[in-house]
């Protein structure tokens, strides 16, 4: 399979390995370690780290820059732009300052609603949407030019990759729309936290009907409980998150003290099963201030050590 | 057609409470529709400022008028023979009838008792919702009658983020997903492989991006 980029995660996923990613959220303020800390905890145990664009509307570090110290760290980060915060000229320009960095990789996405971070009073731009951003980085790596037009000296040379919430609402147009990403150019897919297994299947099972998975690589994500207090916030108040009853009472049937331990070993027992699916081309492990867990769960779930490339 | 509520009671009293002789005018068209500044709606608020100023033992003399359209010069002429008599002009039309005033009658201030919302339509007795964002390039006729760019909170042209819950869009449950109400209309229709259609990155001139618009009609204009 050809290789577009320097990309070590293409490289793996292209080799036919299992990839592996993480995230790391920047900080709420300027101090680098806080990033270098997170990256040092993951970076043996995955072959790029996610770094997100203000998720949830907070206001935090810039993604490019937090990506830049990673990269400085030679841990190779995954750029993830929200079109909420900028427009196409916006957008360009902090791709061409990413590729100026080779950085390698990117995640295009929408971005959480502003209502719900620290600026609800601000307006969102959206002049983009994230499969239109999808394009416009393939059109400026592939074609070498602006969406205006104009030749880029030295185009950016960046694996690009988009979202799939397999669980939000209707549940019918959830791989159309997986298969309207792909029809955009997204090379690779990393998925919304995954609890219930069984409606991940159903979905992955009619991905693979249309050859979807073939066309493009698909990480499961898989995100730890820490508690049940955790689990029950994120089926009642995140957007979008399918969390099952069993998944709250296997956590709330243990020790408040064991409840972490529980939540690895079901995060692990996840991984476990979904290797096996077909389709599944990886696995993008978002352990919410919780890095420290990552490579317990890469080496438990059998995905260490990671494939040299 | 443009919908407005009337803007708090203490913010119009603080416009006006320098002022005693008051020109009140309201608009027969839309904020007639949605009861926020029609002729009942202007004999209310008179009623209201007079009672409120009374009480301070101040008496506003309040001229009342509700003119056809606020937004029409032709009309808005009508207002010449009581311009002399007011302090200042309280208008209840929305933000296109209170500059035609202030355009018509330059050397008397002229204050809105209204804040202009949305363009939108009845949902129900009493209820108003946002249905156009006037973008200049309309493409219901993709979208299953539906607009994306006005009822999407992200104005996402090519389906629905990972935000939905329950058909709600994630900014709150009284808010319907746009792109799930387009995908049931696109299947009752029949139509839903429309939706895999791309579409490409909008040009947003005719939406505003390029500047205050106008349209200028030189069969119409003399």
């Amino acid at each position: 399979m050809k290789v577009n980029t320097q990309s070590n995660l293409e490289k793996v996923l292209k080799a036919g390995h299992l990839g592996v990613t993480s995230e790391c959220g920047p900080p709420r303020g300027s101090d680098p370690e806080e990033v270098k800390e997170k990256g040092s905890l993951i970076k043996d145990h995955v072959d790029a780290v996610n770094v997100t664009d203000n998720q949830t509307a907070m206001t935090r570090m810039s993604s490019l820059a937090a990506c830049v110290h990673l990269k400085l760290m030679g841990i190779e980060p995954v750029l993830q732009m929200v079109t909420r915060d900028r427009n196409r000229v916006a957008l360009q320009s902090d791709i061409l300052g990413a590729a100026s960095f080779d950085i390698p990789n990117m995640l295009c996405l929408s971005g959480d609603h502003q209502s719900f971070g620290d600026c609800a009073q601000g307006q969102n731009v959206h002049d983009l949407d994230s499969m239109q951003l999808v394009q416009t980085v393939r059109h400026m790596r592939d074609e070498g030019k602006f969406l205006g037009g104009d030749d880029i000296k030295r185009p950016p040379k960046i694996f690009v990759g988009a979202a799939a919430n397999p669980f939000a609402d209707p549940f019918e147009i959830r791989v159309p729309r997986l298969a309207k990403k792909i029809a955009c150019g997204a090379e690779f897919i990393q998925t919304q936290c995954i609890y219930n297994l069984d409606k991940f299947e159903e979905w992955m099972k009619q991905v693979c009907d249309r050859g979807l998975h073939e066309k493009t690589f698909i990480m499961a994500g898989m995100t730890p409980m820490k508690s049940v207090g955790m689990a029950k916030y994120m089926k009642n108040r995140v957007p979008g998150m399918d969390v099952p009853n069993e998944v709250i009472d296997r956590l709330a049937g243990v020790d408040k003290k064991d409840q972490a331990q529980e939540g690895i070993d079901i995060c692990v027992e996840a991984i476990q099963r979904l290797k096996e699916i077909e389709g599944v081309s990886g696995f993008h492990i978002m352990a919410i201030e919780w890095e420290e867990k990552v490579p317990e769960i890469v080496e438990r779930s059998g995905l260490y050590p990671r494939p040299e490339v | 057609m443009i919908t407005a509520e009337q803007k708090p009671v203490t913010e119009i009293i603080n416009y006006i409470s320098p002022y005693r002789r008051i020109l009140l005018v309201g608009c027969n068209e839309c904020v007639t529709v949605c009861a926020a500044g029609g002729k009942k709606e202007v004999g209310i608020l008179a009623s209201v400022l007079h009672l409120h100023f009374l009480k301070q033992g101040k008496n506003l003399e309040i001229d009342e008028i509700t003119l056809e359209r606020q937004c029409d010069p032709e009309y808005v002429e009508e207002l010449a023979p009581h311009i002399d008599r007011a302090d200042a002009i309280l208008s209840m039309a929305c933000g296109c009838g209170v500059q035609t005033i202030a355009s018509r009658y330059k050397e008397k201030i002229v204050f809105p008792a209204v804040n202009t919302k949305f363009m939108g339509a009845s949902e129900s007795q009493g209820i108003w919702a946002e249905r156009c964002q006037g973008c200049g390039d309309c493409m219901l006729g993709i979208t299953g009658g539906i607009c994306p760019v006005a009822r999407c909170s992200k104005h996402l042209l090519n389906g629905p983020c990972g935000g939905t819950s329950n058909g709600q869009c994630e900014i709150g449950p009284e808010t319907d997903c746009a792109w799930r109400l387009i995908w049931e209309r696109l299947k009752e229709l029949g139509m839903e492989d429309r939706y895999e259609e791309i579409m490409e990155a909008k040009d947003w001139r005719p939406s505003g991006g390029a500047g205050p618009r106008k349209i200028i009609r030189e069969d119409l204009s003399l």
